[in-house]
């Protein structure tokens, strides 16, 4: 109780300084939280909220789930079938070193401006860490589980979908948070380099009109949008993995 | 791996036929498990390391037999071919007269760690229902099976439990009850109760007795615990390292029903516990 109260209470002493400040500040790049706040309502509710928000929301969020059944989909490929695992793997090292927002000027190139460009980028991004982690989650499956699946003669379905999936679903939720914050990057990086429309372009076109209230609003925004989204998925992931958490609970309190 | 196997059934009206040499023994009947002059060994050419070398012995339909032998003689490794989870590289294994290729239908195997052979994600119920999918069964004979294993084990409160959630000896009782419900003719197990306390194990010792008698199993136990070889099998082969052989099959003449008090402290228990002891001793 006292440490949820720390930790919703910082954030909170830190906004009220913030307020108070800058409040009469006249600096044109720090400008007073209530005039960002002022802008915050104003563009973002509701203003831009469908053109824009909404915008990069859908892009996010499509690209994440395309990146997550495209990777886990793919992993498991590679994980099962050893001659794709040896064309993979090499490939893997090599591209897991390419910081993701070094694809877009890449897509940019390949696929244009539009939404399909950013949903693409996002997608393939996104892919790898959820592509290594269920790999790796696979091949850290107990070889006892496989010998039970093996004498209850299981059948191939229900060895991938019953032993393998679970088995490997706490990795792949690690791959997966990875895969939603480089998802989120690459968001905001393709409205920069490649956009007029969404968060990031709107954020960047402020900036570049000296619109310094706007900017702060719309990194503001992405903020709050990152955090709700992380909750989201911690609240997700509990419940798919509410046997994992309570068994390592149970594993740590012995 | 999804071959499906005809029912027992049929696979034993097949057996006649299959039945590779004529039986010397009155009443020509096959043994349930025959495992003659088997081996395995790992590796190939020079590096090839001989874990097990020309086991022969047998189990009868409806017997107890315990293998015992010194660790790291190879008796997991003796149970996984048993089992059809590893090709033997040379001699024969087979049940009722058929060579085993793969995991034999009839059989189940209680593995040795409990905690890494239980679907963590899984409940009790769940972790017994798993391996009877694939048979599509009655939804009303999939409930009464699930429902006769955990009454058997005593954990029919435990049903709706995760296994993590449950002490060593009722995890392993879970595990034993997955066999139950699978319905196994052959039921083979890799020192079931190696590593749970002394109480639990005398009531799994128990517990496997009373499920020989009850649904007329032939079991398979693998295990180091001399005494508890001898209190639960009818017969003992013990075996010698290394590689792997068996130095001798002694039979077990104590009276049934066995008691953990009374059988344990007759004359004759100490007696066959010294001969399998002195067997396992003796430098080899």
């Amino acid at each position: 109780m006292r440490n949820w109260l720390i930790g919703a209470g910082a954030p909170v002493l830190l906004l009220v300084a913030w307020w108070f400040l800058s409040e009469s500040s006249l600096d044109p790049f720090f400008p007073p939280l209530r005039t960002i706040v002022g802008r915050f309502q104003e563009l973002w509710l509701f203003e831009h909220f469908q053109s824009d928000v909404l915008l990069s929301l859908g892009n996010l969020f499509l690209g994440f789930a395309i990146a997550a059944f495209a990777g886990i989909a793919i992993g498991f490929v590679t994980a099962l079938v050893p001659p794709v695992r040896w064309m993979v793997d090499p490939l893997i090292h090599f591209l897991r070193g390419i910081p993701p927002v070094a694809l877009v000027p890449i897509f940019i190139s390949l696929i244009g401006f539009g939404t399909q460009m950013r949903v693409t980028s996002i997608a393939l991004a996104a892919l790898f860490p959820t592509m290594i982690a269920t790999v790796d989650g696979i091949r850290g499956v107990g070889n006892d589980l496989m010998d039970v699946a093996r004498v209850y003669r299981l059948t191939r379905r229900e060895r991938v979908l019953n032993i393998l999936l679970p088995a490997a679903a706490p990795q792949i939720f690690s791959g997966l948070q990875v895969s939603l914050q480089v998802a989120f990057i690459v968001m905001i990086a393709s409205e920069m380099l490649g956009s007029s429309q969404g968060i990031g372009a709107m954020t960047l076109l402020a900036q570049q009109s000296f619109m310094t209230a706007d900017m702060w609003a719309g990194i503001l925004l992405l903020g709050v949008i990152g955090f709700l989204v992380n909750v989201l998925f911690s609240l997700l992931r509990r419940k798919v993995l509410s046997w994992y958490i309570g068994s390592r609970r149970m594993a740590r309190a012995a | 791996m999804s071959i499906r196997q005809a029912p027992s059934l049929s696979t034993r009206n097949r057996k006649s036929a299959m039945a590779q040499q004529p039986e010397t023994r009155i009443n020509a009947t096959t043994p349930r498990l025959d495992v003659a002059h088997l081996a395995k060994s790992y590796g190939s050419g020079e590096k090839s390391h001989a874990v097990i070398e020309d086991l022969t012995f047998t189990v009868d339909a409806g017997e107890v037999v315990c293998i015992v032998g010194p660790s790291g003689v190879g008796k997991t490794t003796l149970l996984k071919c048993l089992a059809g989870l590893h090709p033997a590289s040379s001699g024969r294994a087979a049940i009722d007269g058929r060579p085993i290729s793969g995991p034999p239908r009839e059989m189940a195997l209680v593995f040795q760690d409990y905690n890494r052979s239980l679907m963590p994600w899984l409940t009790v119920r769940k972790n017994l229902v798993l391996p009877l999918r694939h048979l599509k069964l009655p939804a009303a004979e999939l409930k009464e099976r699930c429902d006769s294993a955990l009454a058997a084990v005593g954990l029919s409160h435990a049903d709706n439990q995760y296994s993590w959630q449950l002490s060593g000896g009722m995890q392993q009782r879970v595990a034993i009850a997955r066999a139950l419900a699978y319905r196994p003719e052959i039921l083979i197990m890799d020192e079931p109760f190696a590593s749970v306390d002394a109480q639990t194990r005398f009531d799994l010792e128990d517990l496997c007795l009373k499920i020989r008698k009850d649904f007329n199993m032939t079991i398979l136990v693998v295990t180091h615990d001399i005494d508890e070889a001898v209190y639960l099998a009818d017969r003992v082969v013990v075996l010698g390292s290394k590689p792997a052989r068996v130095l001798k099959i002694v039979g077990v003449d104590l009276p049934a029903p066995r008691d953990q008090i009374t059988t344990r402290s007759l004359p004759e228990f100490a007696r066959q516990r010294t001969e399998v002891l002195s067997l396992i001793k003796r430098p080899v």
